[in-house]
This record gives structure tokens, sequence and C-alpha cells, in this order.
């Protein structure tokens, strides 16, 4: 949508004041992201710019807060958790929702938006209820304060993800492969594994890191469903926030920024290996 | 005459035929959801169940004071006289019993939040009931503490003797039963929830405002741009959408600060003094910046997805009409971007509305949300399950409302994460 | 009594049968983190964990919601932690609910070096507050005022000054609890003389006219909840007074170089300590971690790290320098005569009765 070439004087003002707009709003989404980097650096224990750090002195720059991220053993177990809980979180969702969304995708599926919506609720439903909900019921049955108890209240936040995406997915799906792949003798298992997965692994996988994320990043379920032992990155960090705020947080939020960008990347990559399957241009 | 119904080859009718074909293809649906239909109902249905039940339940008086509310119930709590002698039998026994095991404290706790003062009498009673043994107990009782010689002790523990009440949802609604069974306001010093659920939602529409007058400019860049450019500058939506909220809020801390970047940024810009130095932080201001930041990408997504969908044509053939720009825009191309519109705001609201992390950190005392309080009744101080459940319900109920619209406007099967 | 303690006795004989022979053996020991578990960390769990190789000590840092979570715990049946540090008016609740256990204190403390018997050693009373028997007290601790030295013309010295805002300009910040100090200092400064505090509050026009007096700071409180952030506010700037837990302060003041400075007037001294949970899975092993926890000699050492004062009277004579900065603790200590000229003792048996509904009142107030 460049500038056109019949475009008059207030035109070309609007098109460059438009375009500020943007750049501001834009700087505004992303100022916050990367102002946290430099600030992991800082020499001292303060959240703000020193002198030193302005006008570019080593002496105020120091690598300390990351080593102390490393050697800290509370934060290594808390990586340990966090990644464990999200693993286990992230293949119970994505197992469960792949095999829901291939039931829900069947045209024959009775009930669809009823289930439909029972099975996204955990998206709808506040945060602060389900967490609530989770602590009221899981102490009761005894799984209160255990990993399970936090892995099994991830995967029930991870599944509306995994079944979106894959439902979008089948939408697209061409089911005269299933009944080629049957014509020319594959049985529903052949056919599953060889003919529909690959089909559908992008929408899995998107699907699964959405889930990923949300068990990583989630801190308000495992507060209350989860005791000091089952402690996460994110719990760490809002409850070092609350009471000391050290740079070590900032360390960390960078880490973790880097890992956004993995992320990132990978899914762009997989919606380009996306589209290419689909036979639709990369643009 | 010859039968006229179809048959498949093996002479079953067809209807027949096809109607077992599609019952097994139903249950071949039902059984693929099976699964994770019963997962989420025990790891997820059942809790937010559990919940609707604590908030009603009122077991406890009728749990470890038995035999007083059996006697009670023949009692008119209208009248002025106390109790017969056999309640104040009844009382004795039951705390002898609580005190020896350790329930009295309990349901004391339970009474103390219709009528302040009954925790201290039962804590008192347990220990001094020991040494009551036999009749008369209503002397003995009385001379314990003078509130057993009061009505109003009596016809409260007599309210809440049923095991289903509905207190814990008036008081979330800042109404009081009164002991002749007036539903009224609370006092005034005690009238915070409503206030908290309008100020909640009030927060919700200003951030969700916001997002839309940020939002639909940069989403509209998005959309008109050419494929490459865009996706290039999509990244900048999508990594603070990926970006943990802890570290967002965290930023947006040391951004607002009082000695934080922002402020030292003005003072050295020379916008404010330095002994005057904005106050950005644990106030509204803060919750309704740093939740605006947070939210942005899911207002732009939706709205993205909408309007790519929208032909560039539309706009030419409106200029082509005669229209200037602006009117093109006011008139053909805003109107199809309603449901973008609609749907990213109902998004973002309901997602507002339930935040607990961002207003926790930077809302301070006036900035926090209902969901705020709902985490002190459960494990602060002023611990009361019964209350957090009953304003847990609530919300639940607004937001169910809020996702019936939203199903309205764009339908559960479309929703779209870009 | 005697009959529960009989069956959690033979239910611990028959626990700690199965377990005696695991290798760790994991203790969660809830505390107030920050510089207070630090304190307890150098002083009590390291050494203790040197002499019993067998023991892993966690800590849990959230004491602030104990009483809470303890209940849930005890009510659900599922007791995960196994000592828990509370202030004397939480351990009363604690007691009355049966969430804490009783015990014998010359049963499961040691006598002091001199061989007075533990129940004796303690500072008097305060082995059962409000007569109960399930305290087992560590410290006196008080509540008061710091201030940023750099950031104020002048030095607040009385407690009014917390809330004149006209001469001491700028943010307070207060801690998010009703029962520690607010509705005293609140009366006092409006007038009250401090021997009538409690008398007054126990009046409804008495709590109205503490409310009164807090509405006219309200808008300039950043209140806080966990013992760490008081002084975290002050060293940020975002505040210019706090009230804190005054070996906090300390640990600002001493430890970090922080420009603040103390001010004592009417500092509201507490006690503090530890409560068994009912149901604890651990009962041997805690037992045996409580008599070396709370001997004389650890006392006096945790005075060491961090200055609170020990509730021994055998400890006092044993306080002597910091560790690790090698200043003398006494002056720093709040029972130190230049400390305590103006001070209020917590009236931990009042608000062990009054705390439920002036809880409701406060925060009903803070949401107003």
């Amino acid at each position: 949508m460049s500038l056109p070439a019949y475009a008059g004087p207030g035109e070309t003002i609007w098109y460059y004041t438009y375009r500020g707009i943007c750049a501001l709003i834009f700087t505004f989404l992303i100022v916050p992201i990367f102002v946290i980097i430099p600030l992991s650096f800082n020499a001292e224990p303060y959240f703000t710019f020193t002198p030193e750090m302005l006008s570019f002195d080593p002496a105020g720059y120091s690598l300390k807060w990351y080593e102390e991220f490393f050697t800290d053993s509370s934060w290594r177990n808390a990586v340990i958790n966090s990644f464990v809980i999200a693993v286990c979180a992230t293949l119970i969702s994505t197992t469960l929702g792949t095999i829901a969304a291939l039931g829900l995708s069947q045209s024959a599926m009775p009930f669809r938006t009823a289930v439909m919506a029972m099975m996204i609720s955990p998206m709808i439903v506040p945060l602060i209820i389900s967490a609530a909900g989770m602590y009221f019921f899981y102490t009761r049955i005894g799984l209160g304060s255990t990993h399970l108890g936090v892995i099994l209240a991830h995967a029930a936040l991870g599944t509306p993800f995994v079944v979106i995406t894959v439902t979008a997915t089948m939408v697209g799906f061409d089911r005269s492969l299933i009944r080629a792949s049957n014509n020319l003798g594959a049985d529903g298992v052949t056919t599953f594994f060889k003919v529909i997965v690959p089909l559908i692994l992008p929408g899995v996988i998107s699907g699964g890191l959405f889930a990923f994320i949300t068990s990583f990043d989630e801190v308000v379920v495992v507060l209350f469903v989860g005791s000091v032992e089952q402690r996460t990155i994110p719990w760490k960090m809002f409850s070092g926030i609350r009471e000391e705020i050290r740079p070590t947080i900032l360390a960390v939020a960078t880490l973790l920024v880097c890992i956004s960008i993995c992320l990132l990347t990978a899914l762009e990559l997989l919606r380009r290996r996306n589209e290419r399957m689909r036979g639709l241009s990369p643009g | 005459m010859a039968d006229t119904t179809m048959t498949t080859a093996d002479g079953i009718p067809l209807k027949v035929s096809l109607r077992k074909a599609l019952m097994r293809q139903k249950l071949r649906a039902l059984f693929l959801v099976a699964p994770l239909f019963f997962f989420l109902f025990i790891t997820f249905v059942l809790p937010i169940l559990d919940m609707l039940f604590r908030s009603v339940d009122n077991s406890i008086v009728s749990d470890i004071l038995p035999r007083t509310v059996m006697v009670l119930e023949e009692w008119d709590p209208d009248s002025a006289a106390l109790p017969p002698e056999a309640a104040f039998e009844a009382m004795v026994k039951d705390i002898q019993d609580g005190y020896e095991e350790k329930t009295i404290g309990r349901v004391g706790r339970r009474l103390n939040f219709e009528n302040p003062g009954m925790s201290s009498l039962f804590r008192k009673s347990g220990r001094r009931t020991k040494s009551i043994e036999e009749a008369p107990y209503k002397d003995a009782l009385i001379a314990i503490d003078d509130k057993w010689g009061e009505p109003e002790t009596w016809r409260v523990i007599k309210k809440l003797s049923p095991t289903i009440t509905a207190s814990y949802f008036l008081q979330a609604m800042d109404l009081q039963e009164t002991v002749d069974g007036d539903i009224t306001w609370q006092p005034d010093d005690y009238r915070v929830y409503l206030n908290l659920f309008w100020r909640t939602l009030v927060m919700s529409g200003i951030i969700t405002g916001l997002t839309i007058i940020l939002g639909y400019p940069v989403a509209y860049l998005l959309a008109t741009l050419p494929l490459r450019t865009s996706n290039l500058l999509m990244i900048l939506v999508l990594l603070p959408f990926w970006t943990s909220l802890l570290v967002r809020t965290t930023s947006w801390i040391a951004l607002l600060q009082t000695q934080g970047i922002l402020n030292d940024l003005f003072v050295f810009l020379g916008l404010v003094d330095d002994d005057n130095r904005l106050q950005m932080i644990h106030n509204q201001f803060g919750t309704i910046v740093a939740m605006t930041h947070i939210l942005l990408p899911f207002m732009i997504l939706p709205l993205y997805s909408v309007m790519k969908t929208i032909p560039p044509s539309y706009m030419r053939a409106a200029r082509s009409m005669g229209a200037n720009p602006a009117l093109a825009f006011v008139r053909v191309y805003m109107p199809n971007t309603v449901s973008g519109v609609g749907a990213g705001s109902i998004l973002v609201f309901i997602l507002a509305i339930g935040y607990y992390i961002t207003p926790a950190l930077v809302g301070g005392r006036t900035g926090t949300f209902i969901s705020n309080y709902i985490a002190t009744y459960i494990s602060g101080a002023a611990q009361n399950w019964g209350l957090a459940a009953a304003l847990g319900i609530i919300l639940l109920a607004l937001v169910l409302v809020l996702y019936l619209l939203y199903d309205k406007i764009v339908g559960i099967d479309n929703m779209k994460l870009g | 009594m005697k009959t529960v303690l009989r069956t959690t006795a033979m239910a611990a004989v028959v626990s700690a049968a199965a377990f005696g022979t695991a290798q760790a053996q994991d203790l969660t020991i809830v505390s107030w983190g920050g510089a207070y578990t630090a304190s307890q960390q150098k002083a009590y769990h390291e050494p203790y964990m040197k002499m019993n190789p067998g023991v892993n000590i966690i800590n849990d840092d959230s004491a602030a919601e104990g009483l809470a979570k303890l209940r849930a715990q005890v009510e659900s049946g599922n007791v995960t932690w196994d000592l828990v540090d509370v202030v004397a008016s939480s351990a009363i609740t604690a007691c009355d609910e049966g969430l804490a256990m009783e015990f014998d204190p010359n049963e499961w403390l040691a006598p002091a070096p001199d061989g007075t018997p533990a129940s004796e050693d303690f500072f008097k009373g305060t082995l059962t507050p409000g007569g109960t028997n399930c305290f087992i007290p560590q410290i006196v601790y008080s509540t008061t005022f710091g201030y940023r030295t750099d950031m104020l013309e002048n030095k607040p010295t009385s407690i009014a000054d917390v809330f004149d805002l006209k001469k001491f300009p700028g943010k307070r910040s207060l801690e998010k609890n009703v029962a520690n100090g607010n509705m005293e200092w609140a009366l006092i400064a409006d007038g009250v003389p401090a021997d009538q505090v409690y008398e007054v509050l126990s009046t409804p026009e008495g709590v109205d006219r503490a409310f009164a007096k807090l509405d006219t700071i309200k808008d300039h409180v950043v209140w806080w909840t966990k013992g760490a952030q008081p002084p975290q506010l002050l060293a940020d700037g975002e505040v210019v007074m706090a009230s804190a837990y005054n070996g906090r302060l300390f640990s600002a003041i001493a430890e970090k170089n922080q420009p603040i400075a103390m001010m004592w007037d009417y500092q509201v001294f507490d006690l503090d300590g530890w409560v068994v949970p009912v149901g604890t899975k651990n009962l041997e092993a805690v037992k045996k971690y409580l008599r070396f926890a709370t001997d004389t000699q650890r006392l006096a050492d945790q005075a060491k790290y961090i200055s609170y004062g020990p509730a021994r009277y055998s400890s006092a004579p044993l306080v002597g320098k910091h560790a690790d900065l090698g200043i003398d603790m006494k002056p720093h200590m709040p029972t130190d005569p230049n400390n305590a000229k103006t001070s209020l003792n917590l009236d931990y048996v009042w608000w062990a009765d009054h705390r439920e509904e002036l809880n409701e009142r406060f925060n009903a107030w803070l949401a107003q």
C-alpha cells in the first residue's frame, strides 16, 4: 500500500503521520521486551540505568546476575521443575487434544458445539477461578502440593490450544486421501500413521508449542496447587519481584526472551512448511 | 406386490444400513472425543463444581454442634425468650465434644463471619465448659459469658444451622440477611464487592478501549502491506505475545517505578522535577498501562485475520466512485472490520477481568482486580473459602455471559490465533 | 489431651519405624524469608545438617500466609509442613483450632546450660500465650519504622510524624496486616495514652477513631505483605518511611549500607516462635531438630546474624558481635534501653480474639 502517484499533499502528510503513529505503537510493543536486556548486566543491584551504564563505562556492566542464576540451587530446581512439568503436561495435552480434535472434525459428531465449548472452556474460564477450584478439589483428593497435581492442571489448561489448532488444520483436510488410502488396502491404524499424522503434524506441533508455553509461563495455578517443592521459574520470579528486586530476575527474563525468540522462529518455520505442503506459495 | 424398498448388496434395507453406518460413525467420533472429555471432567470441571459446592456449603455448624442444631429446630427465633434448658444442655455437651476434638475453634470462626465476637465466645467457653458436669446448664453457661444469655447469639446459631447457606453469595453482593429473614445492604464500612466488580469491569473496559485504539492502526498496516514486509513487522507483535507474562510485567516495573527508567528520562528531559516524580506504579495507571501492553497482541491478531479477508478492491471501488479516502475508509472499510473488533474486544475483555498477576505486582491498593481479592480469601489472613468461592462463581457467571455474546458474534468454531 | 498426645506419639513411632531406614530425611520448615530465613539457615539449619548428614532442611518462605495454609493442610488431612514459624497471636489461634500440637516444654525442649528446666528458662509466660501449650518462642522482635535519611528534610522522631504529611511529605509503607501495630499507632498518634490503647480499641468508637486516623494518610501508603518488601521499597526510593520488622531494617542498614535510619518511637514488641503442625509426617525428626534449634546457644547464635532478641534468659549474656561484620549487636537490639524508651507490647491474646473481625473491617477499608 504505497503512496499512489495521484496523492495530494493532504494525503501525503497523512501517509507519513500514519506510519509515524504505527512506529510509535510498535515501539510501545517492543521496548519493554528489550529494555531489560541491558539492565540485566547492571553491576549495581538496581532496576534502572546507572550513570556508568549510560556512559558505556565497562565498570558499570557485569555478568554476576547470570552467574548467580546458574549457581543458585533454588533457581536450578526451578528450571528443572519448569521443564519437567511443562514437558509432561504438553505430552498429555497434545495426545488427548489431537485425538479429540480428530473426533470433533468428523462430520458425524453429535453435539459438536457443546462438546467443543467444553473442550476450550479451560481457556475461557479466568485463571484465578480454575486455580482456586483446582486448589480446593485437588487438596480434597490428595493431589495438592504434588508434581502430579500441577502436571494434570497444566495439561488441562493446555488442551484447548491443541484442540483449536488441530481442528483448524483438519478443516482443510482432504477426506478423499483417507478413502484413497483405504482403497489401496491400508487399515485404520496404518492410514492414521502414514496419511493423517504427517498432514496434521504442523497443527499438532503448533498446538503443542502453545501448550508448552502456557505451562512454562503459568504461575497462578502453580501458586495455588503446588508448594515449595514444585516451585517453577515464573513462581520464583513472581515471589522475587514482590520481595527482593534483584537483577537476577532480569537475567532470567533475558534468557526467557531468548527462548521466546527461538519458539517464534520454530513456529514461523512450521507455518512456512505448512503452506508449502498445502501447495500455497510462501509469499 | 413387489417389495419396493431399496436394499444393499446383502439384502438389508438401505435405510437400516445407512442408519447403522451413521451410528458407527457417530460412535467412532464420540469414542475419539471421550478420553479428553473424561480427563477434562476430572481435572477441570469437577474443581469448578467443588467451588460451587463450597460457595453454599455450611455443613460445619450441624457437624460440630449436632445436638444444639436439633434442639433449636423447635425454638422460635422471633420470640424474645431464650431457648429452653435442653438447648443449653445440648450446647454444653457439643462444646465439650468440640473442645476434645479441637473442632470448636472452627465453628466459632464460621459463626464469627456473621456475628463478630462469636469466635472469642466459643474459644472462652471451650476452655471453661470442661468443669460443667450437670444441670442447671443454663446458669452455668451464662456464668461463663453473658452472651449466652442474649437471644441474638442463639438466633445466629439457628440461622446458620442449615447445611446450605446463601450467606456467602449475599456477602459477595454486599447484602446480608438479618435474623428476621430480610435481605438488606451490609453496613457502609463493609460494602466493597460490588464496587470491586465495577472497578474491575471499568478498568477492563478502559484496557479494551485502549487496545482497540492502538491495535486498529497496526492491524490495518499489517493487513495492507505486502506479505514480506508485514511478516517482518508481525514479529514485533508476536514476540511480546510469546514472551512470558512475568517478563513483561517485570519490565513495566522497571519502566514505571518512581526511580525507574521513564521517570529518570523525564527528569533528564526536564519535563518533571526530581522531587515531583510521576507516580505511575502501585495505582490504576500502572495496571492499565501494563495490561494494555500485555493484551494488545490479542486484539491485533484477530483484527489482522479479519482485515486480511477484506478485498482491497472495495476501497478502490469506493474511491473510483468519488469518495475521498477518509470517507471511503469510514463508510466502506470500517463496517467490514466490525466483526474483528468485536471478536478482539470480547477476547481482551474476558482475559482482562480474570487477571491476577499483573494487578498484584503493579496495582498497589487501587489497581487490583477482583481476582486478587479472591486469592486473599483463599490464602490470606482473612481466610474465608466460602466467600472466595462465591466471588469466583459470580466472576465465572459474568464471563459465561460474555462468552455467549462472543459465540453469537464470532462463533466458537471460528476462533483463529493468527 | 493425653489421648491425643499418645496416639500421635504412637503414630509417630510407627511412621518413624517405617521411614527410619530412609537415606535422606526431608524437613520442610516454614519461615518468613529474606534476611530472617538466612539467619535461621546459618544459626540453626546448617549446624544441624552438619551434625545430622541424613537430614535435609527445605525452607518454605510462606509464613506470611502460614496460618491460612496450615488450616488448609490440616483440614484436608495432607500435611506437608513439619515446622511453622508464627507470631504469638497466630500460635494461639492455631492451638485453639487444633492445628498445632500441644507438648510439654520440659519434655521437648533442652534445659539451660546451668540446669534450669526449659519451662523456667523461656521468658515468663511466653510458653503459654493465652493459656495454650503449642508455642515454642524463639525471639522477641519489634515492628518499627525506618526512613530515608537523604529524602527527608526533617527527621521523624515520633509516631505522630508518620501521620504528618506536611512536615514529612512522601509515601509511606505500612504492613497489610491489621494486627501488627497499625491500629495501635493510629490511636497513639491521635493522642491515646499507650497504656489505654487496647481498652480504646475494644470499643466501636475506638476502632472508628483508628481508621479515621489512618484515612488521613491512606492515599499515600504502599502496603507491604512480606518482610523483605519495606527495606526494598526504601532502598528503591518508592517510599520515604516504612514500618518493618526491625531486624530486616538492620540488615539493610548495616549489611547493605543503605541510607536508612531507624525510628524506634513506640516500636511494637511481639513474640515469634515455632508451632508443630498436627499430623506432620516427621514428628520424631522435628522433635530432634527442635531440641537443638531452641537451645540456649542456638538462640544466641541467631542474634549474631540479625538483631532480634532471644527468648531465653540464659541466651541474653551470650549475645555478642555480628558474625560477619564484627559490630556489637547489643545497641541494635530492640530491647536496648536507647531504643526502647517508648514501646508497646503487642497484646497477642487480645488480637487472637479480635483479629478476625477487625481483619474484615480492615480489608473492607482497604478496598474502599
